[in-house]
């Protein structure tokens, strides 16, 4: 028996499989998503927020690509904040927390209106293999889809192993199956698989919590939302809790030690640094008299809490007792342990920036099972397997990302040329251009890109279109006009008198002036709308660096543009140390600026790169 | 990879004469040549056989293991009698081993920067020494291949490392309780820096004229013996001189060793007002010599006469021709040798005084390097100290500030200030 035939098939609800299936749709193909539970599609599984620092960045560009966790994210947003709003405009993040419920039925919906995806509810067996090319997927009925791409997107699933304490069991997520079979079948391939863990707090009964003892932290008085199309929060809007662990907390956790997972010798993953367990933070930070718990509730109508500081792999009766030791978490009730998650990954360093196995034709793979963490970053990755799985399936050119456009090149970069040694999340450090890869200005970088290969339907082209002729309109006035110091100075704007005229754009350069001030210099400057006030106030204060940055970028672009092409056989170049050599075959990179970042490359084996690839179109002529 | 081989010591007739053999097969190819090879790092005696058994030389043979080597590869030294044809011979005879091929010029050095045993300052530390002809010289690049500019860059690229982090962990986490205020730490960190960097600065111009030479130019009136004293110090007849004025027209130099310090005294054209166009241009150049030089030795006629260019705070002003004039004043005279050796004194003492300011940055590569480093550190400094902390920008200078000592410390990753901020920081919720 044989299902109806697709060009692209999704294996995986999650966020990276739900952008991917949509992404793929909106290039217009005939999209399956497979997934051993309906209703799980769109699951918040970790923390219920989205966005932050360089994760805001991530789900902007997913955004000004038409993607929908932007949208989502608005629709069951129940608190608003933009982090670092004290800092330069580079470095601030959109981030909400969001209602678990609300979530998952905005995704479901979203993907329910494509008429181009079909979901299946079953589970994937193998992939239809003929030679090295994917046709389809074997599911564990028998039956067979045939698609010309096959993405995967399987998240924690292969081969998942759950903690809590002494306690294994096999499991995807908790309460989900795990899925071995298509483990083996990676194995049998080849694929170079690696083993991380990550770990999530217990969860909380909201009304067992004494919230009044707790301190409060609200939302934003002026919510700023994830999606270039949305104007407003549409759900009620809530406070979090803070708490804090003590020194008794920490005491019982140092008594227990023995007995976690991660500390007991279960565990072999790799775990990430950035999100440590508590017992990671007692140990290695003894210091610290305490740490922060953020209670963030994961609904309006849900009962559960996310306490968001103290994930663990402990039992459950030691769970029980150190929640018990914080302020206001006397009486809580924990409705499900915290647990250890260990889970097999594919070494990105054998894909290919489309996010494309190398191995194969027709197979892509995103999200999770490349070893990064994260909503955002998987959903991202879903994005750009979902375009290129398409564009192949058309014979259309690839969908790349660069470091220099976009955050999502970035990660792309970072992965299949560094690949990772522990869970791969976001940070704005990450990205070398961060002064000019912006939250706000994801729409101006990425949007056309959309509309040229088809991914951006009509209603977001024409905001594009609106905003952009809006901006161009009020900084060429800005650029236009100049006034003196004098001028400045009786619209309330200190200047040094030295009687040089500065634009609007130099003026609007300084710390504390907004157009609204210039707008009493200039009639025509009122009425902008703001967040075209603001954008033109973040190149602003910017300007000077970003002509330098551009400047690097160009730089940059000489090396991306030169070429490494595939036959260049590395092994028989001399002045490469065998380290290197071994490095290159592995990722083999597209282009010298892909090889300089791999790690621990030398200015002279780039050199001899060069040399090579500058010798061989001669070498070829002779 | 092809295994290398060169001579390690010059042409021609000598005592010794040592092959250098260094690659993957060095071990097992020499070993075919003299039968079995000593333990690593022993000298023995062996006979040395071609690959027809025809004998060439009895050599003292010395093996090294890969990682205990100049290149970090298995290499092997022949030390074979001084001869030409010895030489000959054994290079065609290596030459027809296989997997054995003559090096290229550097080519060792190469692998050993390759293979991480050498850093690109050490290189030139090691070219410079090879080059080294005076003991000043000579005590600069030891300085240099002895790793003194790694080590200086070791701090820099640690204190840069963690004042990165600091203000990225501020960015990037936002969000958890960290310290409130990194800025005295990171200012702290970045002065440090700032003052080492300068210091060095400083300390790197006289240090390249150490890696070069020294200028010294002899200036002053037509005929007052400027010549005569060149000669005299070069003990031999380099420029050409006479009771005529005006002899000298064009700079003549000569390069000395001065107690261990590489000078190059300049002798130039009498400076007066002249017609004689090609004369005139012998003046001005002169002149300009005379500016740019490390030093100037003025000799006048008389005592009170004022020097014929403007002399900075170590210049050396004195009578010439001390011979013929009274000797009211100190002076010198390259015709009896009378205050020669005071004057190479005086001289030395002066460029000495320089030499023990010198840092240990000796190229313009260098140089470039350190001063965009300062240059975007001060940047960096005022964004910190601004009345808006614009942290991001602080932070975009010192990674302008890294990537403009990218050469001297190395590339810091980014996973390098991510592992410092782990490191010293609680973050993650």
């Amino acid at each position: 028996m044989k299902h109806r035939d697709f060009e692209v098939i999704v294996i995986g609800g999650g966020h990276a499989g739900a952008e991917a299936a949509h992404a793929s749709a909106r290039m217009g193909a005939r999209t399956a998503l497979i997934t051993m539970n309906k209703v799980s599609i769109g699951v918040m599984s970790c923390n219920p927020a989205i966005g932050g620092l360089g994760k805001g960045h991530l789900v902007r560009e997913i955004d000004a690509l038409d993607g929908i966790m932007g949208r989502a994210a608005d629709y069951s947003g129940i608190q608003f904040r933009l982090l670092n709003r004290s800092k330069g405009p580079a470095v601030q993040g959109p981030r909400v927390q969001a209602d678990r419920a609300r979530y998952r039925v905005a995704i479901q919906d979203i993907l329910s209106h494509e008429s181009l995806i079909t979901i299946i509810e079953e589970e994937v067996a193998d992939l239809l293999l003929s030679g090295t090319n994917v046709y389809g997927v074997e599911l564990s009925s028998g039956v067979k889809v045939a698609g010309r791409a096959v993405i995967v997107t399987t998240g924690t699933f292969l081969r998942g192993v759950i903690h809590i304490g002494g306690r294994r069991t096999i499991g995807g997520r908790l309460g989900a199956r795990a899925s071995t079979r298509l483990a083996e079948r990676f194995e049998d391939l080849g694929a170079p698989l690696g083993r991380l863990k990550t770990g999530t707090p217990p969860r909380l009964a909201t009304q067992s919590i004494a919230w009044d003892v707790l301190e409060k932290q609200p939302g934003d008085a002026d919510p700023v939302m994830l999606s270039f199309l949305s104007d407003a929060p549409v759900a009620k809007q809530i406070s979090c809790g803070i708490t804090h662990t003590n020194g008794h907390t920490h005491e019982i956790i140092r008594k227990n030690l023995d007995r976690s997972a991660m500390y007991g010798g279960h565990i072999d993953g790799v775990g990430p640094r950035y999100c440590p367990s508590i017992e990671d933070k007692v140990v290695r930070f003894a210091e610290k008299a305490s740490h922060q718990i953020f209670l963030e509730p994961e609904g309006l109508d849900d009962s559960l809490v996310y306490p968001n500081g103290i994930s663990t792999s402990l039992p459950e009766s030691v769970q029980e007792e150190y929640v018990h030791s914080i302020v206001g978490l006397e009486k809580a009730i924990i409705v499900q342990p915290g647990y250890a998650i260990e889970y097999d990954f594919v070494d990105p360093k054998s894909l290919c920036a489309t996010l494309a196995y190398r191995g194969l034709t027709g197979l892509f793979l995103a999200g999770q099972i490349n070893g990064t963490t994260g909503y955002e970053e998987a959903a991202a990755q879903g994005l750009v397997a979902g375009l290129n799985a398409a564009a192949l399936a058309f014979g259309r050119e690839e969908v790349l990302f660069t470091r220099s456009d976009s955050y999502i090149g970035v990660m792309i970069d970072d992965l299949v040329s560094r690949g990772v040694s522990e869970p791969y999340r976001m940070f704005t450090s990450r990205a070398e251009f961060r002064l000019s890869l912006r939250a706000d200005n994801a729409d101006q970088r990425l949007t056309p890109m959309g509309v040229s290969i088809g991914c951006v339907r009509g209603p977001r082209h024409e905001a594009y279109k609106y905003k952009s002729t809006e901006l161009s309109r009020v900084r060429n006035l800005l650029s236009n006009r100049s006034w003196s110091p004098g001028d400045a100075a009786r619209s309330g704007i200190a200047v040094s008198s030295d009687g040089v005229r500065r634009s609007g754009l130099q003026l609007l350069s300084l710390l504390n002036v907004e157009l609204d001030d210039l707008a009493k210099l200039d009639a025509e400057l009122s009425d902008v709308a703001p967040n075209i006030a603001w954008q033109l106030k973040r190149e602003a204060v910017y300007a000077n660096y970003l002509v330098r940055q551009s400047r690097e970028v160009a730089a940059m672009k000489n090396d991306e543009a030169v070429l490494l092409p595939s036959d260049l056989d590395v092994k028989t170049l001399s002045g490469l140390s065998n380290e290197l050599k071994a490095k290159l075959l592995q990722v083999q990179p597209r282009s010298l600026a892909q090889a300089s970042r791999i790690e621990g490359m030398t200015p002279a084996a780039l050199m001899v790169l060069l040399a090579a690839v500058r010798s061989l179109p001669q070498m070829r002529t002779l | 990879m092809d295994t290398i081989f060169a001579p390690a010591t010059a042409r021609g007739k000598a005592g010794l004469a040592v092959v250098r053999i260094s690659g993957p097969d060095a071990w097992v190819g020499i070993g075919q040549l003299v039968g079995d090879l000593p333990p690593p790092h022993r000298a023995a005696l062996r006979k040395i056989y071609d690959l027809q058994g025809g004998f060439l030389d009895e050599a003292l043979v010395i093996a090294f293991p890969a990682g205990h080597s100049f290149t970090g590869e298995p290499t092997v030294e022949l030390q074979l009698h001084g001869s030409v044809a010895i030489m000959n011979a054994v290079l065609q005879c290596l030459a027809c081993v296989i997997g054995f091929r003559l090096a290229k010029a550097g080519e060792f050095t190469r692998r050993a920067m390759d293979n991480n045993r050498l850093d690109l300052t050490q290189v030139e530390g090691l070219a410079d020494l090879i080059d080294a002809e005076t003991e000043a010289q000579r005590r600069q690049a030891q300085k240099v291949l002895s790793g003194a500019v790694g080590a200086l860059a070791a701090e820099w690229r640690c204190d840069l490392v963690r004042a990165t982090a600091l203000l990225e962990a501020t960015i990037d986490f936002a969000d958890e309780d960290l310290p409130t205020d990194v800025s005295p730490e990171v200012l702290s960190l970045i002065d440090r820096t700032l003052v080492s960097l300068k210091r060095e600065q400083a300390g790197s111009a006289t240090a390249e004229r150490v890696r070069d030479n020294f200028e010294v130019a002899i200036v002053g009136p037509p005929n007052v013996g400027k010549s005569t004293l060149l000669n005299t110090l070069a003990g031999r007849d380099a420029a050409i001189t006479s009771e005529i004025a005006g002899t000298t027209r064009d700079c003549i130099e000569v390069r000395m060793d001065l107690c261990g310090l590489p000078v190059v005294l300049i002798d130039t054209a009498g400076f007066r007002e002249t017609d004689d166009v090609v004369e005139q241009i012998g003046v001005e150049r002169g002149k300009s010599r005379a500016a740019q030089a490390d030093l100037r030795v003025a000799l006048v006629n008389n005592v009170g006469d004022p020097a014929v260019v403007d002399l900075r705070d170590d210049d050396i002003i004195l009578l010439g021709k001390a011979d013929v004039l009274s000797n009211e004043m100190f002076g010198v005279s390259g015709v009896t040798g009378q205050g020669i050796d005071r004057l190479i004194q005086m001289i030395v003492e002066r460029l000495q005084r320089r030499v023990a300011g010198a840092g240990v940055l000796t190229r313009e590569r260098q140089r470039i390097a350190v001063r965009g480093g300062i240059e975007a550190l001060e940047a960096a400094r005022i964004e910190i100290e601004g009345t808006a902390c614009r942290s991001e920008l602080a932070a975009e200078e010192l990674r302008n500030a890294i990537a403009a000592l990218d050469l001297l410390v190395g590339r810091i990753g980014v996973e390098e200030v991510l592992g410092e901020i782990f490191s010293s920081f609680c973050v993650g919720k």
